[in-house]
């Protein structure tokens, strides 16, 4: 069942586990400084780690949506192991592993990093927390925010104690995103921002959030954007969920009626925003197209083909359906060691850049079409909406909600108009 | 397994690209096809590419090779592919020398050193049919006195019309995998070549055999050992053509993305339309990706050659779709031109078409993928 009060046996009981947790932390910390520990040690290390605390619930593949923790003030814990998971790998630092341990972070560095993830695979644990602040505004504030907001935003987020969306496209600034009218105004000793944001996901949810708004009006559109960060529950905010064909509602609408928003609330330079949202665009793009947990779906093709489309032997019956499940699977494999390649030059100091229009396209893309096998191999049983046979309909939302892949973080005709004017310097129109 | 380039790789690739672009580039495969040449190959040019150890790239140093590997191997054939350098590197030096180098008997290693040296040219008898499909292989090596006698006809056997030794995989026990590689001397008695110039400008041959007599020294392996070693070096050939074939398309995509910035309609570039953009950035996508199993593929074989075969499947099948639509497309933005014979486009579609169906289609490697995928 559920838990969330901190008083539960279980909180009190991570507590210790956290205390114990730092206590080894330190200690594999001091044998790294020391240059004591190898790379096989700090293998066994973590995985000695994840036997002994990740809580066997915790292992094996999401079933669905419902099983990504997302944190923040309102988080009701899908069980007591979920929240257990949550703060021994918090503790560590592990929901964000890369970023500095002054921050909360794990500090880990890109191979260490990559051993966390094997070992974290190896025995299918799930990702701990799943959220736009690890994804988004952590790897902002790092890069363009200042000390006070990296010590205030970076540690909350880390432990999944708030939970952020993103307020960037409003209902005349989707693919034109610089076309953001959301204004801020300058009131002295705070801005006072009215507009109207949409597609924030899970904003209903949120408990802060990161927004582009309008800084100067008369500059080119680019120069007159600014990124801040507005709290959800000040007066003045308030959103409305849409709901989707998948009959789901993870998106909303953010409206801000005059809002105030405290000065030190403006990451990095006024009117210099569209700098901090391109390069979280890159970063959202490189996540999307990789298929990042959270994101995309979470179901394994081969296993609905399985279930639905194979005789005893395990072949796929339908000769066509076979034919197009060799297709998805020639290039869904070429495409995860793409992904694997673009880690590589990342880890190597060199950066994806605007391949990741690629990724985004190309993941994106690829996902839809799983779906759509994953479809055709499930039949009339696909079909079903609600019930417990069919998980109200998982499968069916699943496949819808996909149809936004390609859509939302900029849609795949935004990405070959970035790749031909980017990478292939074609002229433009 | 990291899939960028070593610093090694991307010496060898630079230096690679310097020396192609200088002496093969493809002005020099044009004038090859002009002056209908019957090697199908600069003999003068792949001497020189075996001076800097091309043609050893997987033989072991002490067989007179530089023993680079795989994933090198790849690297050199891209390039290659790039401006469609007509060249005995996958028949000799990447398929029968990993054969020889496999079968690792005094016999067999004895002709390492010419390969890499570039002085003899082996050539791979497998196919047989109009597909390729080892399994099926009916040309069959029967006993008689003290050796064989081997009865049968080869097609499609890339450069076999000037192999100075042919490796021919002849039937000895029951289908599939009762094979056994023999070294046949083109010049024996019983043996009959016939040339097939092929549609992108070189040569193949076919090879019938008739009563053709092989002795115990002539095996490459063991009798009916032939499976797995011809398994080797067939995907050994496979990962090096997928490589090339990623060459041959990025090749064709460069001289169409540049046509698209050259050429001027309605008053501008039409590299400036959406339309031709969206279809260009696409094109560009399938390229990366199918890199990175081409990458992937030569790295597997370098790791564990013997469990390779998914990898260098996955890289045979993405490479020919991508370079059928390379080709393809490239074509059509070239319009009318495009179908000239003085633009070179139509010469990176013929030989995507041969390395289409050499050493295994995309039906081929997608149903072994499949087979590996429990599907």
């Amino acid at each position: 069942m559920a838990r969330d009060d901190a008083d539960a046996p279980g909180g009190r009981a991570c507590s210790l586990e956290r205390l114990g947790n730092q206590d080894g932390l330190s200690r594999v910390w001091g044998k790294r400084m020391s240059g004591e520990l190898s790379a096989e040690d700090f293998r066994a290390d973590i995985k000695n780690w994840l036997e002994a605390n990740c809580p066997p619930a915790m292992r094996g593949p999401m079933r669905d949506e419902a099983d990504i923790c997302w944190g923040g003030r309102n988080w009701v814990y899908q069980s007591h192991e979920q929240r257990l998971w949550l703060e021994r790998m918090a503790a560590k630092g592990w929901t964000a592993p890369t970023w500095p341990g002054a921050y909360g972070g794990g500090g880990l560095d890109r191979t260490e990093e990559k051993v966390l993830r094997e070992e974290l695979d190896a025995i299918a644990a799930r990702s701990p927390l799943e959220s736009f602040g690890l994804w988004m505004l952590g790897p902002a504030l790092l890069q363009f925010g200042n000390e006070a907001q990296k010590q205030e935003h970076l540690p909350k987020i880390v432990r999944g104690e708030i939970r952020w969306c993103q307020g960037y496209s409003e209902p005349n600034a989707g693919s034109d995103l610089a076309n953001v009218q959301t204004h801020a105004e300058d009131k002295g000793d705070h801005y006072l921002v009215n507009g109207q944001k949409v597609w924030t996901s899970y904003a209903d949810k949120a408990d802060w959030i990161f927004c582009l708004v309008r800084t100067d009006r008369e500059a080119p559109k680019h120069r007159g954007i600014s990124f801040i960060l507005i709290d959800m529950t000040t007066p003045g905010v308030s959103t409305r969920p849409i709901k989707l064909i998948s009959g789901k509602s993870p998106f909303c609408e953010t409206f801000f009626d005059d809002v105030k928003v405290p000065k030190a609330n403006l990451v990095g330079e006024l009117n210099r925003g569209w700098d901090i949202a391109k390069y979280l665009l890159t970063h959202e793009r490189e996540m999307i197209g990789g298929g990042a947990r959270g994101l995309l779906g979470v179901r394994a093709l081969g296993e609905v083909l399985a279930n639905y489309a194979s005789d005893e032997d395990g072949q796929i019956v339908d000769p066509m359906l076979r034919t197009d499940a060799k297709r998805a699977e020639i290039d869904t494999w070429a495409f995860m060691l793409t992904l694997e390649r673009f880690k590589d030059q990342a880890k190597a100091g060199r950066g994806v850049g605007d391949a990741s229009a690629m990724l985004k396209y190309y993941g994106t893309e690829l996902n839809k079409r799983r779906y759509e096998l994953m479809m055709t191999a499930a039949g009339t049983d696909g079909l079903e909406w609600e019930g417990e046979r069919s998980n109200d309909g998982a499968l069916a939302r699943e496949w819808l909600r996909t149809k936004a892949n390609s859509i939302e973080g900029g849609t795949s005709e935004v990405m070959l108009g970035i790749i031909a004017k980017r990478i292939l310097e074609l002229p433009g129109g | 397994m990291n899939l960028i380039p070593t610093e090694e790789e991307a010496l060898l690739q630079q230096s690679a690209r310097k020396f192609l672009d200088d002496k093969a580039s493809v002005k020099a495969f044009r004038k090859l096809r002009d002056e209908a040449s019957t090697n199908g190959f600069d003999r003068g040019l792949w001497r020189e590419m075996s001076e800097m150890g091309w043609a050893g790239v997987l033989v072991a140093e002490d067989s007179g090779g530089v023993g680079l590997g795989h994933r090198a191997a790849g690297v050199l054939a891209e390039e290659m592919g790039k401006t469609l350098v007509a060249s005995p590197f996958l028949s000799s030096a990447v398929m029968a020398a990993t054969a020889l180098g496999t079968a690792a008997s005094s016999e067999s290693a004895a002709l390492l050193p010419g390969i890499s040296a570039g002085e003899i040219v082996v050539a791979l008898a497998v196919d047989e049919g109009h597909k390729h499909d080892p399994a099926k292989t009916t040309l069959h090596a029967k006993p008689h006195g003290n050796g064989f006698r081997l009865n049968g006809e080869k097609s499609f056997v890339v450069d076999g019309h000037v192999a100075d030794q042919l490796i021919v995989a002849a039937r000895t026990s029951a289908p599939p995998t009762g094979l056994t590689l023999f070294l046949v001397d083109p010049k024996k008695k019983g043996v009959e070549i016939e040339r097939t110039a092929t549609v992108d400008g070189r040569n193949a041959a076919r090879v019938r055999f008739d009563n053709v007599e092989a002795n115990g020294d002539d095996i490459v392996g063991d009798i009916d050992g032939g499976w797995s070693i011809l398994e080797r070096a067939l995907n050994a050939g496979r990962a090096a053509l997928s490589a090339e074939l990623t060459g041959v398309a990025a090749g064709a995509f460069g001289i169409t993305n540049q046509y698209l910035k050259d050429r001027t309609q309605f008053g501008r570039p039409i590299g400036a339309f959406q339309a031709l953009q969206h279809r260009a950035a696409h094109l560009y996508c399938e390229i990366e990706v199918t890199a990175s199993a081409v990458a992937n593929a030569g790295r597997e074989l370098d790791r564990d050659p013997g469990a390779a075969a998914g990898a260098v499947s996955l890289a045979k099948a993405r490479a020919i779709e991508t370079a059928r639509l390379a080709v393809s497309e490239g074509v059509q933005m070239h319009g009318g031109v495009g179908m000239t014979d003085e633009f070179d486009i139509g010469l990176y579609m013929k030989r995507a078409r041969v390395g289409t169906e050499w050493l295994g289609d995309y039906a081929f490697h997608a149903e072994r993928i499949a087979e590996l995928r429990g599907f």
